[in-house]
């Protein structure tokens, strides 16, 4: 199976959709590198905007992620209430 | 193999043909297993240079700053020319024995290995 | 007004599809007459899907936000005199390079998408390309804006733009993306938003930018994932495209594969350049070039390769070589620009002892073989006071313009010579990628505007390398080449510090 990533600048707001991640994708692994925040897991990763709001404690729209986001790979399926990134293989 | 283009007849002249080069041919010359020249070199010679003058004079400048290049022995070292076996003839011109515009010549040193035997 | 209730996928569809129109008045084929010469079958261009689902109102906002905080950190960098808390001097190096290199590319992404947002039979893929214009542009402005900080403190950020139309290192990028906006608009969007963008970009918008954050420029490393913001956009664009048109028609499978092998080669040539940037130009190391090829490409491509194979589509040609030469690659690349830091716009230096280890320790396969030599003989040669400059001008390759300096992988001692004849005329390589390349579209590349051949038919303003360094190119010769010791850069910098100037 192969990896799904996202990365994500090292900011206050990535903070809290880390432990979103974290949360919803038990599988996730969190790289920390300089200045950014690198998440992957195998198969499949999904940014939930119900969690995310949870821990932000205020609205939160998924597409906002694009003021964080740097990199990712996978095929990118998104709607309102979530983000997320799967390969077909 | 042929371009895909929107331009029926999709032609050009040869950017680096001959005729542009205001009588001068480009002679490429590289030393194999010597990487302290990252590449090879590209001379800008008239076709009449004799094969001594390119080894003698042109290439000096550039080739003499190798430690080795003092000991080569150029009664044993081989050529390529076109990746093909060639032997040079020293009073004869580029074009006489075949070495023509952006033709590519090596030569092979086998018994000096480069700086500290590392090819370099 | 948009009600409130549409959701994303209704208001993106009534904000970019739905304003499209029928051609009722005027022939199709006239309004999008660059759609089919490439052979590329579009049966429906409604199965086009935008994954973002952007709308431009929504584009509007988050990209101001992105501004906003960016230049937030613009001011506060200036304000504090960022540029004295970087790493050392040489780091400023790299971003010389890449204002000279890779800014210019931004303006011709912009171009490019401008150009292929009008070719395009449908909305969507208009208006992805019109945003994604919009951004590139955006990345140009914001990384000028972000070095010119530097330009008052450095040499060698004068001139950009000249330099990029004119310098002999800079036809490599500038040609890159010169060949890929001369074709068609479909494989434009294979070669940037696929290749460069989805299999490329990560490598140097990722690992560098981390690495200039590790250098303390937070100027460059915000510049760069502000803009890599973007750019996740557009390699989700790029993996849409590529499924869209595989989909679209099975003839279209080997002409896509056909580009995906074009493009990937030329991409991996041109991030050489970035490769030395990671492992020679940054003095805080982040990770290798190779570890960060392995990640970026070889795991992530990797898996996107094996996504793509039941498309019929498989990984592009001489990717074996390139597993090869990420062992290789960043230090040959290096030792070219270090032997010819004469006529480089930037300066280059023999790497510190610390960092001959490091590098050791990352190549334990090759470096102390075959790279380590290079230093030490660069080193006996400065000790005696001969600072290794080569005295005559190298063979470039006809496809990638760099000088032909890589190696055969299997005997890395041997420059790697490829060639081809055609209509009576030589042509030489660097790779068999860059020899099949030219051996497929030979009428485009018998054009290659190699800098050497035009110096030496004298097109370039000088008789001699000197003139043609000054005049030709602007350099400021003595303050922007050499090696960085002994430079202005250095004096200066050492003066600062001494100063204490913080
Ligand atoms: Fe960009
Ligand atoms: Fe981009
Ligand atoms: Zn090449």
């Amino acid at each position: 199976m192969s990896k799904v990533y996202l990365a994500l600048q090292d900011n206050d707001d990535s903070r809290y959709i880390v432990e979103a991640i974290i949360e919803d994708n038990q599988e996730a692994t969190v790289i920390n590198q300089p200045a950014m925040i690198r998440i992957e897991s195998t198969g499949e990763l999904v940014v939930r905007r119900s969690t995310v709001e949870e821990k932000i404690g205020r609205d939160w729209d998924v597409q906002e992620l694009h003021l964080s986001l740097i990199t990712l790979g996978g095929n990118v399926d998104e709607d309102e209430d979530q983000l997320r990134l799967s390969w077909n293989v | 193999m042929s371009v895909v283009a929107i331009t029926p007849d999709y032609k050009f002249e040869a950017k680096d043909r001959f005729e542009n080069f205001h009588g001068n041919q480009i002679v490429y010359v590289g030393w194999d297993h010597h990487l302290m020249f990252c590449s090879a070199f590209a001379y800008p010679v008239p076709p009449a240079t004799t094969f001594k003058e390119l080894r003698d004079g042109v290439m000096q400048e550039a080739f003499e700053m190798h430690p080795e290049y003092s000991k080569v022995n150029w009664e044993t070292a081989t050529w390529l020319l076109d990746n093909k076996p060639f032997e040079p003839q020293l009073d004869k011109s580029l074009q006489e024995q075949g070495i023509g515009h952006k033709s590519l010549l090596r030569f092979q040193t086998p018994e000096l290995k480069g700086y500290k035997n590392a090819g370099v | 007004m948009v009600a409130k209730k549409l959701n994303l996928k209704d208001k993106y569809r009534a904000l970019t599809r739905d304003l499209d129109w029928d051609y009722d008045y005027s022939d199709r084929k006239k309004a999008f007459p660059y759609e089919e010469f490439e052979g590329i079958k579009i049966t429906d261009w409604s199965k086009w899907e935008d994954p973002f689902r952007l709308t431009m109102d929504a584009y509007w906002k988050y990209q101001a936000e992105k501004e906003k905080k960016l230049y937030a950190i613009f001011d506060a960098f200036s304000q504090n005199n960022g540029h004295l808390n970087v790493t050392d001097a040489r780091y400023v190096n790299a971003i010389k390079v890449f204002l000279t290199g890779v800014s210019p590319l931004e303006y011709q992404a912009f171009q490019g998408y401008a150009h292929v947002g009008r070719q395009f039979g449908g909305a969507g893929a208009r208006v992805a390309c019109q945003m994604q214009s919009i951004d590139e542009l955006r990345h140009v402005q914001t990384q000028v804006h972000a070095m010119s900080h530097y330009n008052k403190f450095f040499d060698g950020f004068q001139d950009w733009t000249h330099m990029h139309d004119r310098v002999w290192y800079l036809s490599v990028p500038k040609s890159f993306f010169d060949d890929a906006r001369s074709a068609g608009p479909f494989e434009f969007l294979i070669a940037i938003s696929f290749s460069f963008e989805y299999v490329l970009t990560n490598l140097l918008f990722v690992p560098f930018m981390s690495g200039a954050a590790h250098n303390g420029d937070m100027a460059t490393c915000t510049f760069g994932f502000s803009a890599q913001s973007d750019e996740a956009r557009h390699m989700t664009l790029g993996l849409e495209i590529i499924k869209f048109l595989l989909e679209q028609h099975e003839d279209n499978v080997p002409i896509v594969q056909k580009w995906i092998d074009k493009w990937f080669w030329r991409g991996t040539r041109l991030l050489a350049i970035v490769a030395m940037m990671m492992d020679y130009m940054l003095p805080n190391k982040v990770m290798s070039w190779k570890e960060a090829w392995e990640v970026y490409f070889e795991d992530a491509g990797g898996a996107l390769f094996k996504d793509l194979a039941r498309y019929g589509i498989r990984m592009p040609k001489f990717v074996e070589t390139t597993a090869k030469e990420k062992e290789h690659i960043s230090h040959q690349a290096w030792w070219i620009f270090y032997t010819h830091g004469h006529a480089a716009g930037f300066h280059t230096w023999i790497p510190s002892d610390e960092e001959l280890d490091w590098l050791s320790e990352k190549y334990p396969d090759t470096f102390d073989k075959y790279y380590r030599p290079r230093w030490e003989l660069a080193k006996e040669m400065e000790a005696r006071g001969e600072r290794f400059y080569t005295k005559a001008l190298p063979q470039l390759c006809t496809t990638c313009q760099i000088p032909m300096g890589f190696t055969e992988m299997d005997n890395p001692t041997q420059i790697a010579y490829r060639s081809s004849d055609y209509e009576g005329e030589k042509y030489h390589f660097c790779s068999d990628g860059c020899k099949h390349i030219f051996d497929q579209e030979p009428e485009k590349y018998v054009q290659s505007w190699l800098p050497v051949h035009q110096i030496y038919q004298g097109n370039c303003g000088g008789a001699n390398v000197e003139e043609v360094l000054r005049d030709y190119y602007k350099m400021n010769l003595g303050e922007d080449n050499m090696d960085f010791k002994g430079s202005s850069d250095e004096k200066r910098w050492n003066e600062w510090k001494r100063k204490g100037v913080a």
